[in-house]
This record gives C-alpha cells, sequence and structure tokens, in this order.
C-alpha cells in the first residue's frame, strides 16, 4: 500500500546502520529540524581525506532516521571531497522512495548535517592559531 | 464511510442539538477526495475550519459585485461594500456578546489582535521591572509578543503551571497574583491539550489584584458560547479562519476607554482624522487602529460565518464538539493499543484529542493516515514549552468541528492501526 514505508526504510529505522557514538571523531555536528522534533549527531572520523569512520545517533521521524542509516553506509571509505559533493538529488536517489515536499526535510537532514560537520572541521583547520594538524593541502 | 454527507443515522433531535450530517452538505470540499480517491477525513480544524457556502459565497459576492473600497468612495458600490464590512462588526459584537460594535477592531487574526495589544497597550503601560503572567499552554502567538514586550521594557514573565492532566493550577495562579501583575495573558481553550480554562473566576481574580486580562480565545469562540461580558475581560482576540471564516479576518474586542486610550498600532490611511505635514490626528476607534485597506472579503466573508454559527446555536455547537470529544476518549484508547492521549477528561475539554503511538513520530503517523485521506496536525503546534512541560518532541492532532462526525473518528482509529501494522511488520 505505500511507498514511503517501504520494508528496507522501515527495517533501517527499527535496526539503523553505524547508530552509536565515536571515541575521538574528527569531525562532529549535531542537526534537528526545530518544526517537527527530529534530531541527528553525526561523528566522522578523517583521515588524509577519507572518511574512515562514521556514527550518528538521534531521533525523529522513519525518514530522518532511515535516511541517516543509508547515508552513512554511502560515505563510508569515501573521500571527503566526495561527500562534499553529494547533492541532495544524490541523497534522495538512495533513500529509493517518493518523498513528499512536507518530508524533504526530514530526509535531508543527515546530508545536511554531515555537510555541516565537514564545514566546521574545515572552518577549525583554517583558523591560524588554531591546532591544525593536517597539511593545508586538504582545504578545499 | 462512503457517503459521509448524505447517510448517518436520522436523527429526531431536539431543537438545540445540531445535525452534522445535514449540516455537512453546506461544506463543498467534504465531497472532494484526495489523490487516491479517499473521501476527505478533515480532522484539523484546530489549524483552520473548512469553509461553508455561506462564507464562500459572501466572500465572491462582494468581488463580483461590489468590491470597492470602505470608508472613502460616495458613490453606490463604495456604500454598499462600507455597508456590509460595518454591519460584520455588528455580527462580531453580536457573536460575542460586546456592548458596543465600536470596541471591535478587524485584525488578519488572533496572532496580529494579540500583537496590536503588545505593542500599543504592552509598550506604553509595562515598564521596569512590571510583571505579565502567562500560562505554560500558550501558543506561541500568546507568548512570544509578550517576551518582546518585557525585554524591550525590563518587565518580567511568570507562568502559570499545569498539571499532568493538563489543568491550570489555580492555586499557583493565586500566588503568581501577590507579584502584583500587570497583565494576565492566557488561552480560553488550549490548541494541544484541548483543556478548557475557567476563563471567569480566572479574570475576576486577576481584577481583584489590580491585573488586566487578555484572553486567546482562536480556539473558543468557534466552538462555544462567549460572553465577554459575562467573563468580564479586557481584552478577547480571536480568528475568523477558525470559525468558518476566510484566512485573513479576524477580531480584537477590548474595552472602549482601553482602547480610546491606546495609542495607534500602524499608521496610514484611514486611521486619522487629520493629517498635516508634520503631526496628525487619530481618527475614533476602532479605526485609529484599521491603517490602510483592510481584507474587505475576509472580514465579509467571518461576518458570513458568524451568522453561520449563530443560527447552529453556540450552545448546539459545545455539546456536539464536547460529544465528539468524549466519543474520542471512548473509542481510541479501546480500538488502537498503545495510544497515548495528553488532556484532561471530556468534560474540561474542547473538541481537540492530541496523542501519540508508542515508537512512532507523530509524522509518521499523519503522513500514513494521509493516505487513507484523514488530516490530522503532526509536530508541536505552535506550544513547544508545553511539550517541552511533557517531555514531548511532538504529538498528532485530532480536531473537530461542526460538521465532524462520530465515523470520522472510527475512521481515525481504523487508520491508526494501519498505522501500527505497517510498523509492527
Amino acid at each position: 500500500m505505500d511507498d514511503l514505508y517501504r520494508d528496507y526504510i522501515l527495517e533501517h529505522y527499527r535496526h539503523p546502520h553505524n547508530f552509536g557514538v565515536l571515541d575521538a571523531p574528527t569531525a562532529s555536528y549535531e542537526g534537528s529540524n526545530p518544526l517537527c522534533g527530529d534530531r541527528i549527531t553525526m561523528m566522522l572520523g578523517i583521515s588524509d581525506g577519507i572518511v574512515r569512520e562514521v556514527a550518528f545517533t538521534g531521533r525523529g521521524c522513519a525518514i530522518s532516521q532511515a535516511s541517516a542509516s543509508l547515508l552513512t553506509d554511502e560515505i563510508k571509505g569515501k573521500t571527503v571531497e566526495e561527500v562534499e559533493g553529494m547533492t541532495p538529488d544524490d541523497l534522495l536517489e538512495l533513500i529509493g522512495i517518493e518523498i513528499s515536499p512536507a518530508r524533504l526535510k526530514c530526509a535531508l537532514l543527515s546530508l545536511d548535517t554531515v555537510a555541516h560537520a565537514l564545514a566546521d572541521e574545515a572552518a577549525e583547520k583554517a583558523e591560524p592559531d588554531g591546532s591544525a594538524s593536517a597539511p593545508s593541502s586538504t582545504s578545499a | 464511510m462512503a457517503d459521509l454527507a448524505t447517510t448517518g443515522p436520522t436523527s429526531q433531535a431536539a431543537p438545540a442539538r445540531l445535525d452534522p450530517y445535514r449540516l455537512r452538505g453546506d461544506f463543498p470540499i467534504l465531497s472532494t477526495a484526495n489523490r487516491f480517491g479517499k473521501p476527505l477525513v478533515y480532522l484539523d480544524s484546530a489549524a483552520t475550519s473548512l469553509k461553508p457556502l455561506a462564507v464562500i459565497e459572501a466572500v465572491d459576492g462582494y468581488n463580483r459585485e461590489y468590491s470597492a473600497n470602505i470608508h472613502r468612495g460616495i458613490y453606490e458600490m463604495a456604500e454598499r461594500a462600507t455597508g456590509a464590512y460595518e454591519e460584520t462588526r455588528v455580527k462580531i459584537a453580536r457573536l460575542i456578546n460586546a456592548p458596543d460594535p465600536h470596541e471591535i477592531v478587524f485584525v488578519r487574526n488572533a496572532t496580529e489582535a494579540i500583537n496590536l495589544v503588545a505593542y500599543s497597550w504592552g509598550r506604553r503601560n509595562i515598564g521596569r521591572g512590571d510583571t505579565i503572567v502567562l500560562t505554560e499552554m500558550e501558543h506561541h502567538a500568546n507568548l512570544v509578543p509578550w517576551q518582546l514586550v518585557v525585554q524591550e521594557m525590563d518587565g518580567d514573565l511568570e507562568f502559570v503551571p499545569i498539571t499532568d492532566d493538563g489543568i491550570l493550577r489555580l492555586e499557583v495562579y493565586e500566588v503568581l497574583l501577590h507579584l502584583r501583575p500587570k497583565l494576565i495573558a492566557f488561552t480560553h481553550v488550549s490548541n494541544m491539550l484541548g483543556t478548557v480554562n475557567p476563563v471567569r473566576e480566572m479574570t475576576e481574580m486577576a481584577h481583584a489584584a489590580g491585573a488586566l486580562v487578555l484572553i486567546d480565545g482562536a480556539q473558543a469562540v468557534p466552538h462555544m458560547p462567549v460572553d465577554v461580558r459575562e467573563i468580564g475581560a479586557d481584552f478577547y482576540v480571536f480568528s475568523g479562519h477558525k470559525m468558518l471564516g476566510p484566512t485573513g479576518s479576524g477580531a480584537l474586542w477590548a474595552r472602549r476607554e482601553l482602547l480610546e486610550a491606546m495609542p495607534p498600532f500602524m499608521a496610514g490611511g484611514d486611521m486619522i482624522r487629520e493629517v498635516h505635514l508634520r503631526r496628525s490626528e487619530w481618527n475614533e476607534v476602532p479605526y485609529k487602529f484599521e491603517a490602510g485597506t483592510p481584507d474587505i472579503a475576509a472580514e465579509i466573508g467571518m461576518g458570513a460565518a458568524a451568522d453561520y454559527l449563530m443560527n447552529l446555536g453556540m450552545e448546539a455547537v459545545r455539546v456536539h464538539e464536547q460529544d465528539l470529544a468524549r466519543y474520542a476518549l471512548d473509542v481510541l484508547p479501546r480500538e488502537v493499543p498503545g495510544i497515548e492521549l495528553y488532556g484532561p477528561a471530556a468534560e474540561l475539554r474542547g473538541g481537540v484529542v492530541s496523542f501519540n503511538l508508542p515508537g512512532i513520530h507523530p509524522h509518521d503517523v499523519a503522513q500514513i493516515l494521509d493516505r487513507s485521506g484523514i488530516c490530522v496536525r503532526a509536530g508541536h503546534h505552535c506550544t513547544m514549552p508545553l511539550h517541552e512541560r511533557f517531555d514531548l518532541a511532538a504529538t498528532a492532532r485530532a480536531s473537530f468541528n461542526v460538521y465532524t462526525v462520530p465515523e470520522e473518528i472510527d475512521a481515525l482509529a481504523v487508520g491508526l492501526r494501519e498505522v501500527t501494522r505497517i510498523f509492527d511488520r
């Protein structure tokens, strides 16, 4: 009956992949949709410009949590540039269901949160007196 | 469920009861279907109500036959527009038993009415260290304008807490009144819990403590008899679009001497008596507060809505919607295992029932219900502090109106079982 609540979406909601925390993330960010109360914290472990580890915690609707589960699977092992280059359409294709306009924010919260985490990390590195440990060549 | 507009038990109702099955025919939208071919089951009337043909035709009639500006033209069509607009003021005054139609100020909605009082009365009367008392169950519209006032004027806000059943704790209210607040602002009926507050008692207590009272009647005027004289309030606000009227219509009622002492909220045409290059004199009330061309069609539509409601009888409306609340509070826990309901017993509430299904976000609930043509609200309903009070991120809400029938609550129960089935599979 339901395109939106396909079995694999509900499976990701009930048993999300990569759900948990990283001991020492190099980038993290808490994103939220204040209108619906969806909340996701993304943690990334990046070395040599590659997302080696990724984990998330959060609570919210099935769409937001399944989206985070699918996205974290997808970006693990990718380069930072590749992740930064992901568009909303890429994520929607990954989710694979038709999302109504009212639910787009739920579906895209995960990608938005990852983008913020990466931007924060980049900003920290760019700060001259920050504890920049990575070579300057990684700055985009 | 196939044709709610025409089926249902033949009622041999006493005159005081309304017949929702018959009056459903007055609402053209109820004969439409959604994209899945399901008939509309509209349970979101607390957000905005559906509009009867009488209101649609009143708006249409203005636009088709006499769409002139008001208070300006000398020609017949302009006089007709002014007449219809001012006649609405009389109807609205009758609806809430205001002593004088000139105490009715037309605004876009209850939010604008509260902002008008906050900016005009609040900035002049709230000073450093002055207290405004609100409650934990206020809609953001009756919270945020007062936050701005006390931030600017260096005043304070205090809040009447609620019980776990969603009832105001009047013993705490009494203590707060010892702070000698300047204003008490509270909702007549909670848009999330459905609680009907004891407005008359609270107003008497406030006056005894020397405070003025503003009542947010957005969820009361459409659903029950409201008598501002009996309540004794100083300011009373409501929206037209929740009482079967068009969006863009609403009203502020205030005692005349308060309105006369208040400075204008917005300035421009129609609100002045004399304008010189460096100074102006204000028009009399209520025109002092109605700068610029208003939403004439919408206000005239609100007048038609007031007629429609008064014709049904507000006591009959109240009985009907309380019956629906009682029915929902009885049926939903029985038919939907695990459902959590918020708010007081049916005796103390209007036609609003907020709920959650354990482990399922209300947005998912609402989305799946939509497949069955069932419209409910999901979110925080502009009451974030109230949701925090109950440690909830969001709730789903079913709300009723004159056209709501028990079969729609049955449909909701079936729809909620379907939600549970999808998430449990």
